[in-house]
């Protein structure tokens, strides 16, 4: 038994099962990370004693595991908030920050018997859609070391593909766990707004942020998501998912679902090679029994300003509170309060964050709030009604999840709003609040994953999964590895 | 709106961060075209449109007022670049 | 020229909640320095607000005791700002959709009775505080107060005088602390007033430009402010020069106001709907419940002892001044007492023990049953009036039994007719002198052989019926 090739649920169940123990997971892992994320940079902070610790006090409880996913490694994202143990943000603003509380996700993985290895890179504060703009170096995509694995969940696409941790805990703000999934050719989720606690993850966009996992397949995330999901007392905006047990759900049968295509966003601008397999994982449904409509969304060239101006408005007020003075890492040399606020966040911030606080003060500020982010709301509601009108006539909408497989390093940064654009397939399900999964449903020429996403409506969590299961019952991408899972 | 110097000036006061002179050139740019982007929203009427603020219908949750103990306070002010083990320290802010 | 000052006010009222708006602290006043926070009072990443019934509650009451209209559909916003006494650097208020508006407070001054218009009335949350300490040259930030429930009330620009400022802040801490929403103490600061001051020719219809004054920590101050900042105002107008939109501070010290730099000044908040915090929409059903139970207000009361009572107005203004100390009358009537006599007790002894003390109403031991009793056992003739004020004294701090401790100190008035004669004879046999003196016409030597009576009596006897025995024998 190979222990990197299986799902978290064949080694949850293997785990249980006593054909392996969790210290012999964890290890596994563990080595793994020492020989890979060298090169990857996938990890900021390993937390390999804390994990082994964690598998022997894990391992005596074994025989009442109720979890499925019991005592299986994992990794989480470095904006979420984990009691005792550095969280960045891949900022140098926050320094060596160490919560003193665990975030509410920590808290329910850890009832479910989770066994964390450490802390994920991203893009700083989840903003960039390459993981280029940590301040701990670029995360590489393990299919391609001269490529990006794609933003902000950069770390976690890149640990889960190349084989470092059975799935990870990431967040999404405008496609930041779809996105590299998509490059990195793992499955990821984002969950509706609501529905997985936000308390302890620290806020980008606080009207758009939602944690989902990202891990080998459809099960694994439907598991991880019974994990994750349900009202919190501490997050006035989460509520109880209207959905029962996920995994339980999974029968591939999608006959009469309708699965809906968009003709907006499969024109100008989409690459060729991605654009033929997302519209084969149509067919594959259809073979299966679902039927597929056409059917127009009317409001693309609206989604990605309307996403900027309330995620930058949002966002330049989320991170004032980092100034130097509470947390984190405060200017050496300052002249008065006033200079200890610049000079700290001048040279704390990152040249992306910068920008888009900029941009969100800008749109708030007084004079144009009316013109910019007043209007940013409008058009939110005229989005949330256009998708409204789709789910009339469909269950779930097939779209890509990004224009291009995975860019070379170096190439986006340069050219902010091109990077921007980018994100025009992902951007409108956080607007709408929807759930969105992005799954592999192909190669290019150049071996690179192509992701295919699914949107649901609102606690759709159920549909999408159960077609993303049908969809990997009769296709192997998913199971692909990478050569980067074997860089030693 | 045309973004000059002048209003990312105001606008990185506004946000407590300072712009080196060449670097002021380049986010002036970079915004101004971002901004000019942005503009296409003037395209769609939303005339009546309710501004949506909030996404979907959750509404009145509370809180019962009930008193839990309150956090160590060492553990508060440990990640503090400043402290004197009872408070947080900053630069003379009192007039 | 004759000038017109106009004045308006923006009062900030702590609400008496046990917890935070947005966290399960406790609101207690005091404690060492960031000892009543966590993470989300403290701005910690990741945390997140989650409102306080309670202090929704204490909002809507108060909207309605100040007779707005209850927004039925409201919402929380974010005011951006950088200060240390802020740890989020934004603080969660209400610009866009205020939990109260237009609403009204009649007040009453020497000038007559006039009605003050509220603007809007809306919940947000306290900073900390910040204290600069000399020895480092450092200023240190405690986050206690952070998150405190705090209501904004605001009026119109409605006032004309210091006294009517004066009048309304009375009035508005009477109606809140009867509905029990705030203690409104002033020196602890759970009442803050920001004054907005202009001058204009009178009978002009045109506003001037106004300036806003802070720290006005007492009513003395607001009085002083008041009149300090309209005359400064008028004579830079008779100067020819331009009254400047600002915010001034006012200094105690110095008694004068002076203009804050002008960074701070320049403001633009950059508010935008809070989007941690969903609606709050309330029901008819809500309202109505929250309306039904709303306590009689200090002026309901007073109407209510003027006619059922037949108190005069001064009696009635006195009792009313403290919801505790009405709550303690009410209690005295309801026990037999007369309600006249009660109010005496209340005027006379109860006030001058409390303030004997320094203590408030509401911290009395003293209880409406124990001197109900002490009223009763007067009305029965049992004690007189000058002996239950010193069992009054006597267990003032400590509530002990009325009766049990009449008995313990054999205080019980003599009513035995047969005794008070009995020893009336005797002083005047043994007091041959002032006999004379009282015969030959000196009042004044009448009360000299009362008081030895009450004296032989041990201060027991019925003064009225010692009066009577000596005059009969005098008299006689």
């Amino acid at each position: 038994m190979v222990l990197r090739e299986l799902t978290a649920l064949e080694l949850g169940a293997a785990i249980k099962k006593g054909e392996v123990s969790i210290k012999e997971a964890a290890q596994a892992a563990l080595d793994a990370v020492a020989v890979q994320d060298q090169a990857l940079n996938a990890f900021i902070t390993v937390t390999g004693e804390r994990a082994l610790d964690r598998a022997e006090k894990l391992q005596a409880g074994v025989k009442d595991a109720q979890s499925p996913l019991y005592g299986v490694p994992m990794a989480i994202k470095d904006n979420i908030c984990t009691k005792g143990v550095k969280t960045s943000c891949a900022s140098k603003i926050l320094g060596d920050f160490a919560p003193p509380y665990d975030a509410a996700v920590v808290d329910r993985l850890a009832e479910a018997g989770a066994l964390s290895l450490g802390k994920l890179n991203m893009d700083e504060f989840a903003m960039g859609s390459t993981s280029e703009t940590s301040f701990y170096g670029p995360v590489k995509n393990p299919w391609d070391l001269d490529r990006v694995p794609g933003g902000s969940s950069g770390g976690a696409a890149a640990a889960v593909a190349a084989g470092m941790s059975w799935y990870a805990i990431g967040s999404d703000t405008g496609g930041s766990i779809r996105q590299p999934a998509s490059y990195c050719g793992v499955t990821g989720m984002k969950p509706t707004y609501g529905a997985v606690s936000r308390y302890g993850l620290i806020a980008y966009a606080s009207s758009l942020d939602q944690i989902g996992p990202l891990c080998r397949d459809a099960a694994d995330c439907a598991a991880i998501l019974d994990a994750l999901q349900g009202k919190d007392p501490k997050d006035g905006t989460s509520l109880d998912g209207q959905y029962g047990n996920l995994l339980s759900g999974l029968t591939g049968d999608v006959r009469g679902m309708k699965i809906g295509l968009p003709v907006d966003c499969y024109g100008d601008g989409l690459d060729g090679e991605v654009k033929t397999a997302v519209l084969a994982v149509a067919d594959v449904l259809k073979a299966r029994g679902a039927e597929v409509v056409e059917l127009s969304f009317p409001v693309m060239e609206y989604v990605v300003p309307t996403y900027y101006i309330i995620a930058a408005a949002e966002a330049s007020s989320n991170l004032s509170r980092f100034d130097g003075v509470k947390y984190g890492w405060r200017a050496q040399e300052y002249e008065g309060l006033a200079d200890l606020y610049r000079k700290t966040r001048t040279q704390g911030f990152g040249a992306e964050v910068k920008r888009r606080i900029l941009l969100g003060a800008f749109v708030l500020s007084s004079g144009y709030y009316d013109a910019y982010y007043k209007k940013a709301l409008q058009v939110k509601a005229v989005i949330k009604e256009a998708f409204d009108k789709a789910f009339q006539q469909c269950d779930l909408l097939l779209t890509p999840v990004a224009p291009a497989t995975a860019p070379r390093l170096g190439e986006s940064l340069s050219d902010p709003l091109k990077m921007y654009l980018s994100d025009v397939y992902t951007v409108s399900v956080n607007l709408a609040g929807l759930p969105g999964l992005s799954m592999p449903c192909g190669f290019d020429a150049k071996g690179l994953p192509i992701g295919a996403q699914l949107i649901g409506p609102h606690f759709g969590e159920g549909t999408l999964l159960n077609a993303a299961h049908a969809f990997q019952l009769d296709t192997d991408y998913h199971k692909r590895a990478p050569k980067g899972g074997d860089l030693a | 709106m045309n973004i000059d110097t002048e209003m990312v000036d105001y606008i990185a006061e506004l946000s407590r961060l300072e712009l080196q002179t060449g670097e002021k050139q380049a986010m002036t740019a970079q915004l101004e075209q971002i901004i000019a982007y942005i503009n296409v929203l003037n395209k769609l009427d939303t005339t009546g449109v309710e501004p949506m603020s909030h996404v979907f219908p959750v509404k009145n949750v509370l809180r019962e007022d009930e008193v839990v103990p309150s956090q160590d306070r060492a553990q508060l002010l440990a990640g503090s670049p400043a402290e004197d083990k009872e408070a947080f320290l900053v630069p003379k802010a009192v007039e | 020229m004759t000038w017109e000052t106009v004045i308006g006010l923006e009062t900030h009222v702590e609400l008496a909640t046990k917890t935070k708006i947005f966290c399960s602290c406790t609101t207690q006043f005091g404690g060492d320095p960031n000892t009543h926070c966590c993470p989300v009072c403290t701005g910690m990443p990741g945390t997140l607000p989650v409102l306080n019934k309670k202090v929704l509650e204490f909002a809507v009451k108060a909207g309605l005791a100040l007779n707005c209209d209850i927004t039925r559909y409201s919402k929380f916003d974010r005011k951006n700002y950088f200060y240390p006494d802020l740890p989020k650097a934004y603080q969660i208020s209400q610009l866009y959709l205020p939990i109260a508006r237009n609403g009204a407070v009649s007040i009453h001054t020497d000038a007559g009775d006039k009605t003050i218009r509220i603007h809007e009335l809306h919940m947000e949350e306290d900073a900390g505080k910040l204290v600069h300490d000399p020895w480092i040259d450092q200023t240190r930030a405690d986050y206690n107060r952070c998150g405190v429930p705090l209501i904004e009330i605001v009026t119109e620009p409605d006032f004309r005088t210091a006294d009517e400022v004066i009048a309304y802040l009375e009035k508005l801490k009477e109606t809140l602390q009867y509905l029990g929403v705030s203690d409104c103490k002033m020196q602890e600061g759970s009442l803050r007033c920001d004054v907005n001051l202009s001058v204009r020719p009178v009978g002009a219809e045109e506003l001037g430009t106004r300036t806003e004054m802070k720290n006005l920590n007492s009513f003395k101050a607001i009085v002083r402010a008041i009149d300090y900042e309209a005359k400064r105002q008028i004579e830079l107008i008779g100067e020819g020069r331009r009254v400047v939109q600002e915010t001034r501070r006012w200094d105690e010290n110095k008694d004068a106001t002076y203009a804050m730099r002008s960074k701070e000044n320049a403001q633009d908040y950059r508010y935008f709907p809070e989007p941690d915090i969903p609606p709050i929409e309330l029901s008819q059903a809500y309202l109505d419940g929250l309306r039904s139970a709303q306590p009689e207000l200090a002026e309901e009361k007073r109407a209510r002892y003027r006619r059922g009572y037949g108190l005069p107005e001064y009696d009635c203004r006195m009792i009313t001044s403290d919801s505790a100390l009405a709550r303690f009358f009410e209690e005295l009537v309801e026990l037999g007492a007369p309600p006249k006599q009660g109010a005496n007790w209340i005027m006379g002894e109860v006030l001058g023990a409390l303030s004997a003390r320094a203590l408030e109403p509401r911290d009395m031991k003293l209880t409406a049953p124990t001197l109900a009793r002490l009223i009763a056992l007067v009305g029965e003739g049992k004690l007189n009036r000058n002996t239950a004020v010193k069992v009054f004294e006597a267990i003032f701090d400590t509530d002990v039994d009325v009766d049990a401790y009449v008995k313990e100190h054999g205080l019980e008035q003599v009513n035995d007719d047969g005794l008070v004669r009995e020893i009336c004879a005797r002083v005047l046999e043994a007091n041959p002198q002032s006999v004379a003196d009282y015969r030959g016409g000196k009042e004044k030597a009448f009360g000299f052989l009362v008081g030895q009576v009450m004296r032989e009596l041990k201060g027991r006897a019925n003064p009225q019926s010692v009066n009577a025995v000596l005059r009969e024998l005098l008299g006689g």
